[in-house]
């Protein structure tokens, strides 16, 4: 019985195509759980805020909201506006989604579990990252309505501005880290909290946090959805599943640069421990997956930290910010970082 | 000028930003202050205008005299009332309606009563299936009022040397 298991698993990993398929499933599955609780922990965490409870009436907690949430849209119909192309109407929450999940495929949880190991990580995370705000902008498109087509252009603006930032900041890592290869710019910060490079690229840390929640629309660079002006942006008219997509791509996204977060400045997998006296040598000290997801989980209860906290930016005030304050902070900090390398004062892997 | 440069690098320092996430922070370990409303319910005034009700003296007999004083004083015209001699010679409503689509809880009627019958009770959790349902008649208010008797009687103790 035993040997039969052992020979089946023995095949599957032999076959190159069902072995892939099963780790995306593997990836897949726990992200949807995770946005699904995420979207719960989202409504509890700003309910403590604003010192109240949240929702507390569906199962234990109201641990079951997520689910009837998803179900509450998952039975609604999906309006077709008319005059709406109706292709591009559907297929949009797709490609709103479908990056969001795909660049999961190169992020590293620890030293092997990684789906592609490929050399060029760091740019298809970028180009990913980029090419969900097409899912935003053909949705503002098809929908044939003005606030949706306000808010798609917005995105559209703000997403070109802040890409530019972001990029940046991730300049900054590359040059301390000598390769795009996430595997292998977490193996570059080794050697305890203050060796992450969070430290040295402090400011490209706070930028790369910021431009993550331009990226993603979330408050208060919440201008795609515009609540206060334009309804609901650019998904007004999207109802029951495809509207469910797009709330999944959008939690999707902020898990997604949770993760990138840690990955990039906060050491992946790497023990903030690591290399100290008394803790170093205990289980703690050891890099592990559980680091990396408690690292996401920081980064990701942030997200809703500032949602909790900041009002909302004008338009033209994003603009602003990104163009005269993000950008030549980073631009003059590449040249920083740059020089943090000649000098040695950096050393990679240390 | 030298004060502007200052202030720019003051503020590229988000210390601003990071006092309101300090607050956030804190009131997010704050005791909530949610009162979560079928189980737990905010203290109510005895003052308290809620549902309609007739009231019976303690032998049975219903207070109301048919003096419409309260039809006359209510600013909504919710209120209608039919009267009659009845066989012991004394003057009864023969219907006493309150249209509750109608009212707008002022508590005249209660305040213009001279027998204490009309009342407001402290019940705030009705509600009506159907239009019709809205029409309090004369059976139903005397029923809320025996319903609510004890209840009733107790506001009205405590309110009374105020009156």
């Amino acid at each position: 019985m035993f040997e039969m298991i052992e020979a089946v698993f023995t095949w599957i990993q032999s076959q190159y195509l069902i072995w892939t398929l099963l780790k995306i499933v593997l990836i897949v599955l726990p992200l949807i759980t995770v946005v699904a609780f995420y979207t719960f922990f989202e409504r509890k965490v700003i309910g403590s805020m604003q010192i109240r409870v949240g929702p507390n009436r569906v199962g234990p907690l109201g641990l079951i909201q997520p689910f009837a949430d998803v179900f509450k849209l998952l039975l609604k119909e999906i309006i077709l506006p008319t005059n709406a192309n109706r292709f591009l109407f559907v297929i949009a929450p797709v490609i709103a989604l479908a990056p969001a999940f795909a660049a999961w495929a190169v992020v590293p949880f620890n030293d092997f579990l990684v789906l592609a190991d490929v050399d060029a990580g760091l740019l298809y995370v970028l180009a990913l990252t980029s090419l969900g705000v097409y899912g935003i902008i053909i949705a503002g498109w098809a929908s044939n309505s003005k606030y949706a087509f306000l808010g798609a252009m917005r995105a559209a603006a703000q997403a070109v501005s802040y890409e530019i930032a972001m990029g940046f900041a991730l300049v900054g890592v590359l040059i301390l880290a000598g390769t795009m290869n996430l595997r292998e710019i977490v193996l570059a910060q080794q050697g305890g909290i203050l060796d992450w490079y969070w430290l040295p690229l402090f400011p490209m840390f706070v930028i790369y946090m910021i431009s993550g929640l331009a990226e993603t629309n979330r408050a208060p660079f919440d201008m795609a959805e515009g609540e206060s002006e334009i309804v609901a942006g650019f998904h007004v008219e999207y109802s029951g599943a495809a509207f469910a997509v797009f709330f999944l791509a959008e939690y999707a996204n902020m898990i997604l640069i949770s993760g990138l977060t840690a990955i990039m400045f906060a050491g992946g997998w790497l023990s903030p421990f690591e290399g100290m006296p008394v803790l170093g040598d205990t289980f703690l000290g050891e890099g592990s997956i559980i680091w990396f997801l408690a690292k996401t989980v920081v980064f990701m209860f942030m997200f809703l930290w500032y949602r909790a906290t900041f009002p909302r930016y004008r338009y033209d005030q994003i603009m602003r910010l990104g163009w005269t304050v993000l950008i030549p902070i980073t631009l003059v900090w590449t040249m920083l970082a740059a020089l943090m390398t000649v000098l040695g004062i950096v050393v990679k892997g240390s | 000028m030298m004060k502007r440069v200052i202030e720019y690098f003051r503020s590229l320092m988000l210390l601003e930003l990071l006092a309101g996430m300090g607050l956030t922070m804190r009131h997010f370990f704050r005791p909530r202050i949610t009162i979560n409303y079928p189980e737990e319910k905010t203290p109510k005034s005895p003052r308290f205008r809620g549902l309609h009700a007739l009231r019976r003296y303690p032998n049975g007999e219903e207070r109301c005299i048919a003096c419409k004083l309260c039809e006359a004083v209510c600013p909504a015209l919710a209120i209608t009332i039919d009267s009659e001699e009845r066989e012991d010679g004394s003057r009864r409503t023969t219907a006493y309606e309150i249209d509750l689509f109608k009212c707008i809880y002022c508590g005249l009627c209660e305040e213009s009563c001279p027998v204490d019958s009309i009342v407001l009770t402290g019940v705030l959790e009705y509600h009506m299936e159907s239009r019709e349902e809205g029409i309090l008649d004369k059976d139903k208010l005397l029923a809320i009022g025996d319903r609510f008797e004890s209840e009733i009687a107790e506001n009205r103790n405590k309110d009374a040397a105020y009156r």
